[in-house]
């Protein structure tokens, strides 16, 4: 199944691919108005240390500890893509703290949010990939 | 600064009903013209470090930047404008000689744009090149005088080692130095997968590239950086560059700066060294001269790879261009004086030379003249900008073009004409590593692709409309263009007739 790569060779830094996460999971279509004044709270996050940089977002695990961990079910995979359904989270923030990624935050709300590679949002597809410019981030199948 | 004589020709404005302090802007800017105010809450700018360059505005996520030109202006005067009131002020602070890059700016005429194409109409068909086959395939080299014939009768292959090309155009010198490592991926690759060549320019050719050898055209400039047996027999061709079009008769100058690990080791010169190109190759001084390297080097290939040698358009180009086609050459790269460059003194670059089409047509009438047409190919470069000024070239009498500027366009310049600065925004005129990085030659690559095969449908689509169906039979057609607005000098210069003639 197709999954969002990053290839750190390419990644500049930039930091659109966080904006454009966070405008991807608005209902609002025009990006200024979605994302004025308001601190973002993206699901992919650009990591750097000196000259290395990446972006990191959830990796739909084969094998997710998240699910595992998850008390209620509310983190199940459908079709490959780890899913979240917001009823049955309680924010007791296992998939937090068992995520060796660090692609699941709580959020202000009480329940956690993460990548779910857009599959719900107007898109339809990972608007960081859209966003990415310098091809750093790829939505590609990979055989293993 | 107690004063500031300059005021920056370009304002960077920005829309704050759409900014969303991103920051895009100032952590793409290698100029640092963008910065975070904490106080104010917002990005402010400072304009004065802007090259123009576009990076941020191609960037910012929201649209909320664009770049205008300053309305502040100097009290208005015919002869003294306001770049060379600017360029008096710079020099007055810094002593030096001015710098400038790419090709020359200035309002010269464009004979391109005075020159239009023919059409088929009633009397002789035109071809549709979707349906019928349509031949953009060039062969460069010279070609035989005469059949030969063996012993028992048979044709022997007489025919001199060529260059065969998918499509009439190929892709300029830039030298692995003056552009980057990602930019050079791009072009190789491009090349290989068109059926065309690029040009390694005078920086020797890295080790990685070796294996992109058939595509490659090997250049060896009046400072020999780089060049060894191995990397002469790695081509498929070797050029001789005796000028270049943004600066005739000026030599190259590679600061230290950008003389970093690969590009010192691919030059062979150490590490920090300004490579220094002199302005004559220090062993030709005569046609003669010329004929020992040419066949110096056709020895050192042992005869198996056509040897170019490119010249600036200058004056006396037809003159030179005879010489060069007895001088063994088997093909004149002829670059005009809207050719770019990395860095060039600006007097130079904006004063020096003449426009490549009347150089073209000055060639190619000369060597049918002398009837040595046949001798070498010719290849027209110095800003060719599109589908419609290559055959336009081709119809003035070149075999092929070479692409610089739009190359560079194809991978993200924006013409801001700052590559002396070593800065490039777009990862191609730098050796900063997290510039050079901006060029993913993955897309890089996809870039010239698409452009070069845009160009080759729209050179097919104008040749069927012209009912010609292969390149070949427009080469020197001058019939097929009219001038207009052009007057009876230029008119013969060109070989061309008025519209309505």
């Amino acid at each position: 199944m197709k999954r969002v790569y990053v290839n750190e060779q390419w990644c500049l830094a930039c930091h659109l691919c966080e904006y454009y996460c966070a405008f991807a999971n608005q209902d609002e279509t025009d990006m200024s108005t979605a994302l004025k004044g308001v601190p973002i709270r993206p699901n992919i996050r650009v990591e750097q240390l000196g000259d290395v940089c990446f972006a990191v977002n959830c990796r739909h695990c084969d094998e997710p500890l998240c699910v595992k961990g998850c008390l209620t079910g509310a983190l199940s995979v459908r079709d490959g893509v780890i899913s979240i359904d917001r009823d049955k989270c309680v924010g007791c923030c296992t998939c937090v703290v068992s995520c060796p990624y660090g692609a699941v935050t709580p959020t202000e709300d009480g329940v956690v949010q993460k990548c779910e590679l857009c599959v719900n949002t107007r898109d339809g597809e990972p608007l960081c990939v859209k966003g990415c410019p310098n091809a750093a981030i790829v939505w590609e199948s990979v055989v293993r | 600064m107690p004063i500031n004589y300059i005021y920056p020709d370009y304002e960077i404005e920005r829309d704050y009903d759409k900014c969303i302090n991103c920051r895009v802007c100032e952590r793409q800017c290698a100029n640092e013209a963008h910065a975070y105010n904490e106080r104010r809450g917002k990005m402010l700018a400072d304009s004065s470090k802007c090259v123009n360059c576009h990076r941020c505005v191609s960037l910012c996520p929201t649209r909320a930047l664009k770049i205008v030109r300053t309305a502040h202006t100097f009290r208005e005067n015919a002869n003294w404008n306001g770049q060379l009131i600017n360029e008096i002020y710079k020099q007055c602070d810094s002593g030096g000689v001015l710098l400038s890059s790419m090709g020359n700016p200035r309002e010269y005429p464009i004979y391109f744009d005075r020159l239009l194409l023919n059409a088929s109409q009633v009397t002789n068909p035109s071809i549709d090149p979707l349906r019928e086959p349509m031949e953009t395939r060039v062969s460069l080299g010279a070609k035989p005088d005469r059949i030969e014939r063996g012993a028992d009768g048979r044709m022997v292959n007489n025919l001199p080692p060529r260059l065969n090309l998918s499509m009439p155009a190929m892709f300029s010198a830039m030298s692995f130095g003056s552009i980057s490592y990602n930019a050079h991926e791009s072009l190789a690759r491009a090349a290989t997968e068109l059926g065309i060549y690029y040009n390694t320019g005078e920086g020797g050719l890295h080790e990685d590239f070796y294996r992109y050898g058939p595509n490659t055209i090997v250049q060896v400039a009046s400072g020999r950086f780089g060049v060894h047996g191995e990397y002469l027999n790695a081509g498929a061709a070797v050029e001789i560059k005796m000028g270049q079009g943004a600066k005739p008769g000026i030599g190259g100058h590679l600061p230290g700066k950008k003389i970093v690990g690969e590009v010192s080791r691919t030059r062979m010169i150490p590490v920090g060294s300004d490579a220094i190109s002199p302005a004559p190759h220090h062993d030709i001084y005569s046609i003669e001269d010329l004929r020992q390297l040419v066949f110096s080097l056709k020895e050192a290939t042992a005869y198996t790879k056509p040897v170019i040698v490119k010249i600036a358009a200058v004056h006396n180009v037809a003159a030179i261009a005879s010489g060069i086609a007895r001088s063994g050459a088997d093909i004149i790269a002829i670059d005009g004086y809207r050719g770019g460059t990395g860095a060039a003194p600006t007097r130079i670059r904006d004063n020096v030379g003449i426009p490549i089409e009347l150089a073209l047509a000055a060639v190619d009438t000369r060597l049918r003249d002398e009837r040595i047409r046949d001798r070498v190919s010719l290849v027209a470069g110095g800003s060719i900008r599109s589908s419609a000024d290559l055959v336009k070239a081709v119809a003035l009498g070149a075999d092929a073009c070479y692409i610089g500027t739009a190359a560079v366009l194809a991978l993200g310049c924006h013409l801001c004409r700052s590559c002396q600065e070593g800065k490039c925004n777009w990862g191609i005129a730098t050796q900063v590593p997290e510039l050079v990085k901006r060029l993913n030659p993955n897309v890089g690559y996809r870039r010239l692709v698409n452009l070069m095969n845009a160009w080759n449908h729209e050179i097919k689509e104008i040749m069927g409309g012209m009912g010609i169906n292969s390149i070949e039979s427009l080469r020197g057609n001058r019939l097929m263009l009219r001038g207009v607005g052009l007057n009876e000098k230029e008119l013969s210069i060109l070989g061309v007739k008025h519209a309505g003639e």
